[in-house]
Order: C-alpha cells, then sequence, then structure tokens
C-alpha cells in the first residue's frame, strides 16, 4: 500500500497541472538546484580535481556540468574499465579517493573488474552511474542494467537513488565510507530524471554520518601485551603489508622507526612494499610465492610474527597447516573481519596501522627504555640465521650475451631510474613479480599493482592516473606484452592529455606465468599462451602519436632506457627478452615456505593435490 | 567447507548449528546484500527470518539458522558487521540460555475418520485449529525447530498435505538485551 501511494505522488509531481505550482515554489526557494549540479557541488566540496569518464545517454545531464565548471576536470578514458584503474592510480599514489563517471549499461558493466580489483586491494574510489529514468527501471530498458544489484558484492557499499534531496547526503556518506576503516570502492547509480530534477544542496557539514562502524580506539592493553612479547622474543620477524601505506606516509615512517628501534628483520607483502626502503639492511624482500629464501624461511622458523596491516593471503602462506608452525602471531589489522580469516592469532589488535606503531614505539620508549640495546644480542643468532639464508643469493639469475634476460631488463631500469623520484605501475604476470623482486622502492605509494585480483590490463591506466596526481614525476608501467594488449586503448588517452608515462613491456610473446605452471604443473602442455600474433609495439606507438623503442640486445639496454627517460612523451620500449625465463624463487602450489625452488636445477615433483590449487 | 583453495584446519573444531542475528536499516536492498554475502563466501543458510521491529528507528531484525564451527560463525559475524546497514549482530549458540521458536502451518485433506483422528492427534499435541471444513482442517504449531519436526514426523501419515514453516527467532533469557552504539535497546 504504501509503496503504491508514494506511485501516485511521484505522478502528481509529473502532471503538467501542478507543474506551474512547482515553478512558482521554485521561485521562492532560491537555493534550488538539478540533480546534476548537486552531484558537482559536492564533488567540488570534497576538493576533487580528475574525473575518469565517458559519456553516454544516461549520464548526458551530468556531463553537461563538466563543461559548465572549471574547478573539476574530466580526463575521457578509452573504455570504462581504463577509467576505472585510472582512478585507482591516482588514488593510489595520491592518497586522495579516485572518482569514475560512467553510464548505465554497458558503461556500468565494464568498471566492475576495476570495482572488483579496488575492493580486493583497498583502493577508495567513488563511481557514479547514470542509470534509465526512474519510470523505466525494472522494464530491460535501453542501456538498462541492475548496476546496484551487479555492484553489491565488490563494492563497500551502493545506493540507487530515487530522491533528488538525497543526492547531497548520499556523495558526502560515500566519500566517508570510501576512505574510513579500510578503504574500498562505492558506487551511487543516479537516474536520468533525479539528474534533472531541482532539489536542496546540502553541506557535508549539515548532515549527520552515524560512525557506528569508525573504529574505536584500540586496545591499550593489548597494545602492551603486543609490545611485552615483542621484548621477550628471540626470533622476531615484521611482516607488513598494505594496511600500513593505506595509513598513509606517517605511517611508513613510524614504522621504519620501530624497525630500527627493535633491530628486527622485516619482511613485506607485494602491496606493503615502499613502506620500508627497498635497500634497507634490515629488509629481507618481499614474502610468499615468489618471495626471497630468507624472508618465507624466516616467516617459517620465527618465534614471533607481527603481522601489521596483511591478512593472510594464500599467495603469502602457502600451505596453512604448515605456516609459521612455532611462532605466536600477532595481527594488527583496521578490519576485525580479517583477524582469524585464514590463519588464527595468539594476539589481535584492531586499529589504524599508524596509531597502533606510535603507541608500541612510545610504550617501547618509555617502559623498555634499555630495550635497544639488550635486543641486540637476544636476536644476534637470529640474524645471523637469516644471514646464511640471504648467502643463497635467491633472486640471482643466469645473464646470456646474446639475450636481454627480463630480471635484467627491470634491475638496469632501477638502476637507472634510482636517481629520481618515480613511480612504477605493472600489468599481471611475470614481469610484475619481478618488477617486486627487483625494483627497490624508497618510498611508499611508488607502488601500483594488481595484487588481491590480480587483472591483467591494470597497469597503463593506473599509470595514466599517476601521472595527473604527479605531473612532473617518472611513470613507468612495467609490463608484459599480453597484458599490455587488454587496455593499450588507453594509450589514446595518455596521448590526448600529454601524459608521458613509460610503457617497459618485457615482451617474451609468451603469457608468461601461465606458460610457467604450464611447465612446472601441467607437464608442459602449452594450451594457448603463446601469442601467434603480436603487434609491432614501436609502430603500435607511432599510430598512437606516442613514441617507440624497442630493444633486443643486453649491450643497447643501458642507452635506450637512458634514451626512454628523455622524451617528454608517451613511450612504449619494446624490450624483447628471453622467452622462457621462470620468475624463481617460487612456493610450488601447496608446499611450506621451507621448501621453496630456488631455480631450473632445483625442480622437484608437484603433488597432485598442489596441482589443484590455484 | 574451505574458504579458499587452502584449507583452513578445523580439525579440532566441530560445526554446530547457530542463530544469527543482525539489526539492520531496513532499506531497499538489504537482505540481497546479507544473503549475498551468505552465498558469496560459502556460508550456510537454513532458515531466515526477517521484518521490521522498529518502525521509529526504521530497523529491522534479520534472524538466520546456520552451521559452521566457531571460527565460521565468528567470520560470518564480522563480514556481517561490515555491511553498512547492519547496526549490530549477536550469535546465539543452540543451548538453554537462550529461547528458540519457529511456526509451522500444516493443511490436512482427507475422509471424515482419518480427519478426526489427525485432529485429535493436533490437538493432543497441543497444536491449534484454525480452520475447518468437512474435508479438510489447518492446525499452527509453535515450538523448538526440533519440536516442529518430530510434530510434522507424526502427523505427516495421517494426510498432512500441505506444509508452511517459518524460520526461527531467538532471544536471550533473562533481562539481558543488545544495545545499539547509542545504547538503545535493540
Amino acid at each position: 500500500m504504501i509503496y503504491k501511494k508514494k506511485l501516485a505522488l511521484t505522478y502528481l509531481k509529473l502532471d503538467p497541472v501542478q507543474t506551474s505550482v512547482k515553478f512558482n515554489l521554485r521561485e521562492k526557494m532560491t537555493n534550488q538546484l538539478t540533480g546534476a549540479e548537486i552531484v558537482f557541488k559536492a564533488l567540488e566540496e570534497h576538493g576533487v580535481e580528475y574525473i575518469f569518464g565517458y559519456p553516454g545517454g544516461a549520464v548526458l545531464p551530468m556531463y553537461d556540468q563538466i563543461s559548465k565548471q572549471k574547478k573539476i576536470k574530466h580526463i575521457l578514458v578509452r573504455h570504462e574499465q581504463g577509467a576505472g584503474h585510472a582512478a585507482e592510480g591516482y588514488a593510489r599514489s595520491s592518497g586522495k579517493p579516485g572518482i569514475i563517471l560512467v553510464t548505465s549499461g554497458p558503461g556500468a558493466t565494464n568498471t566492475v573488474t576495476a570495482l572488483t580489483d579496488a575492493y580486493m586491494d583497498s583502493v577508495p574510489l567513488v563511481c557514479i552511474t547514470g542509470q534509465v529514468p526512474t519510470h523505466l527501471i525494472g522494464t530491460d530498458a535501453f542501456q538498462e542494467c541492475d548496476t546496484t544489484g551487479i555492484t553489491r558484492p565488490c563494492t563497500k557499499h551502493n545506493w540507487l537513488i530515487k530522491d533528488v534531496n538525497k543526492i547531497a547526503e548520499t556523495v558526502h556518506k560515500a566519500f566517508n565510507i570510501a576512505t574510513t576503516g579500510r578503504p574500498g570502492p562505492v558506487l551511487i547509480d543516479i537516474p536520468k530524471d533525479i539528474q534533472f530534477q531541482k532539489g536542496v544542496y546540502k553541506s557535508s557539514k549539515e548532515i549527520e554520518i552515524d560512525n557506528k562502524k569508525k573504529i574505536i580506539n584500540s586496545d591499550l592493553t593489548n597494545i602492551e601485551k603486543a609490545v611485552e612479547m615483542i621484548v621477550k622474543s628471540s626470533k622476531p620477524i615484521f611482516y607488513t603489508g598494505g594496511g600500513v601505506i593505506n595509513s598513509g606516509p606517517e605511517a611508513s615512517k613510524a614504522l621504519r622507526e620501530l624497525v630500527k628501534l627493535s633491530g628486527f628483520p622485516v619482511t613485506s607483502t607485494l602491496q606493503g612494499l615502499g613502506a620500508i626502503p627497498g635497500d634497507d639492511h634490515q629488509f629481507l624482500g618481499m614474502l610468499g610465492m615468489h618471495g626471497t629464501y630468507e624472508a618465507n624461511n624466516a616467516m617459517h622458523d620465527c618465534d614471533l610474527l607481527i603481522n601489521i596491516g596483511a591478512r593472510f593471503d594464500d599467495r603469502i602462506t602457502g600451505r596453512v597447516d604448515a605456516f609459521s608452525p612455532n611462532s605466536k602471531k600477532i595481527h594488527i589489522d583496521i578490519d576485525p573481519s580479517s583477524i582469524n580469516k585464514i590463519v588464527k592469532t595468539d594476539l589481535s589488535i584492531v586499529g589504524d596501522s599508524l596509531t597502533v606503531i606510535s603507541e608500541m614505539i612510545t610504550i617501547l620508549k618509555t617502559k623498555y627504555s634499555n630495550f635497544n640495546s639488550s635486543n641486540k644480542e637476544k636476536i644476534s643468532a637470529w640474524w645471523s640465521q637469516i644471514e646464511t639464508w640471504r648467502k643463497k643469493k635467491s633472486l640471482s639469475y643466469k645473464k646470456d650475451k646474446k639475450l636481454i634476460m627480463p630480471q635484467q631488463a627491470v634491475e638496469k631500469l632501477y638502476e637507472l631510474t634510482k636517481k629520481q623520484d618515480t613511480f612504477i605501475t605493472t600489468e599481471v604476470g611475470q614481469h610484475q613479480m619481478w618488477a617486486a623482486q627487483f625494483y627497490k622502492f624508497k618510498e611508499p605509494n611508488r607502488w601500483m599493482t594488481s595484487g588481491g585480483l590480480g587483472t591483467m590490463g591494470y597497469g597503463l591506466p593506473a599509470a595514466i592516473g599517476v601521472q595527473l596526481a604527479h605531473p612532473k614525476k617518472l611513470v613507468v608501467d612495467i609490463a608484459g606484452e599480453a597484458s599490455i594488449l587488454m587496455n593499450i586503448q588507453e594509450l589514446s588517452t595518455a596521448v590526448q592529455y600529454r601524459l608521458p608515462i613509460k610503457i617497459f613491456i618485457l615482451n617474451n610473446q609468451w603469457m608468461g606465468m601461465v606458460r610457467q605452471w604450464q611447465e612446472l604443473l601441467h607437464e608442459k602442455n602449452y594450451s594457448e599462451s603463446y601469442t601467434e600474433a603480436l603487434p609491432d609495439f614501436v609502430k603500435l606507438a607511432e599510430a598512437y602519436g606516442a613514441v617507440g623503442i624497442r630493444a633486443t640486445n643486453p649491450n643497447e639496454l643501458d642507452d635506450k632506457i637512458e634514451e626512454m627517460m628523455k622524451i617528454n612523451k608517451p613511450v612504449i620500449f619494446d624490450c624483447v627478452v628471453k622467452k622462457d625465463e621462470n620468475c624463481f624463487p617460487m612456493i610450488p602450489s601447496g608446499k611450506p615456505h621451507n621448501e621453496m625452488i630456488l631455480g631450473p636445477d632445483d625442480e622437484e615433483e608437484i603433488s597432485e593435490e598442489g596441482k589443484v590449487l590455484v | 567447507m574451505p574458504k579458499s583453495a587452502y584449507e583452513i584446519d578445523q580439525q579440532s573444531e566441530s560445526v554446530e548449528r547457530y542463530i544469527v542475528v543482525a539489526w539492520v536499516d531496513n532499506e531497499a536492498g538489504v537482505l540481497a546484500r546479507i544473503a549475498g554475502l551468505f552465498s558469496g563466501r560459502g556460508y550456510n543458510i537454513e532458515s531466515l527470518a526477517v521484518a521490521q521491529v522498529d518502525d521509529e528507528r526504521n530497523i529491522s531484525r534479520i534472524t538466520i539458522a546456520t552451521n559452521g564451527t566457531k571460527q565460521v560463525v565468528d567470520q560470518i559475524n564480522a563480514q556481517l558487521l561490515k555491511l553498512i546497514p547492519v547496526h549490530k549482530v549477536a550469535t546465539y549458540p543452540i543451548d538453554d540460555t537462550s529461547i528458540f521458536r519457529e511456526l509451522a502451518l500444516i493443511k490436512f485433506v482427507a475422509e471424515s475418520d482419518t480427519l478426526k483422528k489427525a485432529e485429535q492427534l493436533c490437538i493432543d499435541l497441543n497444536s491449534i485449529i484454525l480452520d475447518k471444513t468437512p474435508k479438510s482442517f489447518i492446525a499452527q504449531y509453535l515450538g523448538t525447530r526440533r519440536e516442529v519436526d518430530s510434530f510434522i514426523k507424526k502427523i505427516k501419515p495421517l494426510g498432512a498435505i500441505s506444509i508452511s514453516r517459518s524460520g526461527a527467532l531467538a532471544m536471550k533469557k533473562g533481562p539481558e538485551t543488545v544495545k545499539d552504539n547509542k545504547g538503545k535497546v535493540l
């Protein structure tokens, strides 16, 4: 009954006789704005600089606003997925939420991969989608889809707005939800008629946002207990993740202080790289499936594992029942559902990394003032054990006189770019792991990669977002030749906005990681992993209005990379590398951390059970 | 049921039945969010009961009967709390510290002799007759899941042809209540 009444009211509003009455009302109420105007006013209030989007029928009222104002710049992508990843790149490198504007139907469905990617990697995004007019919803109208239904499982929250007066409030709530707690994507679906209707704008100060979800101050007694465990341990390790990066650059500073103060070894997940300088002596490198020998063995043998802002992902743990079997585990996470999800912990602290780390430092300094000196002896045996693992040099590889080794290409890129503040994005596959292994990040927010979802085609649009946030900095997308083709159309966007991003392709003609798994796990059945027809990447770059460079010989690598860095335009660097190189070290499926394969001579049988795992 | 390809060690914990209660904003799509969370993460919904309980605050109480180890149920709890319209979640293990109720409606259609026998049995088993015709009657039965199960088992052979059952409801015994973050009783 109530529903029917509401419908009747809507019809009344549309009635032409009533419209004249409404006009009079409008004149009296001077602060009436259209729905589209309200959206842009709200975006302005939140300091939005860029919108990544693509127009279409159901968002045209909002696109009218883009040309009517100057504060927010619209970046026209070539595919809505690209808009999503570009917004992610912008968000991850700047710490501010990324904004997406797309139309209904295919516009919305094309963003789903990017939204899921952002959800898995905790990236704050606000996605605004157009929807068919309210009276057409549910009629299978042209370019209609159930956007909120489709994006429900891949957003932190989403809304379908049916009342123009709810727009301002919803946008403010959307920014709050996207950026607080564990960050993530949100979506607002606005029917076209609502974008045209007039309503009242409310600023975010006029709106009460229910903070029932805000994390309460972390339990101080638990932090004290954690410090006590830290002081007592003799074989400790810090295992840090993306949570430290998401907590802001201050959290990385605090972590560095804690690591220095304790003298403990530290390892990082893929997403946590940069929190600790990659060349720091206490840093053992990345851990997990393609992590270093010393990091994984230290994780396995430690007596205290301190997880800060990581989530015991399956790429990290390997076999869970053999994961770090003899250690006490402390888990610090802002998301209560991450705790005890995969690995049971002895002590858990729900809170923001920065807050908890700072608290730990204070307690260490006040309660255990001689800890730093007394501690050195206690963990010296542990460090000498770690040094013996380090001597294995698990990242070493054999160089070739004629062929460029992919590891060598990344290493060279690092050597030549390390003097300047460089931002790296990647696609997904072997090149991504080599980038993580060989590029040593000095600062947080310099490394943008799709870790959770593993989205091929992420790196190029992400680089666009990064370059917009950091116009003067060097931005390199380390790519594979298969991944880059998944969103190559965005090169056109980079050219249009004169974004001098560098696309560094490790070209081995294979979907390298697929080929590697087929070799190791599927009896060398190289099914469909070789690309028979690839474009000429140099000509492709030229066709788009970018610059193409090709390197095929190790001797020319340095010069060509330097040439690339000098060009103030988008560049595709086609780095032709050895075709069948595998990414090592590797923890094979179903194996614990201390049973790594170090190189081609070390390959062993993988069990039937292991083969089933992903 | 492993939640990832890498099996979680659950040997030490047994699978048990729990009632999970969530207090949510009564808004469009909230049930879909909760049902989607359960199906998406591989949790089981055995029964479900939803209704608005506070029209001033616009709050619905969703009661879900599920089963899993303690770890899985804790995870369900934490995952539900992450949903924006969810205010509070409470877990009720099946024990005698709480009251559990389910409702069943059963229609009988039979010849008068059998019908009489069935009706008498229903009355003996403490159910209420809600509708009666010469060829049929409808009985209402109220009890715990086990009681409803056993009632249905007893009366089914006598010609029960249509059975409708509600989801379970749960409430803690004694004066204890669940409060929202502002201290208001839910």
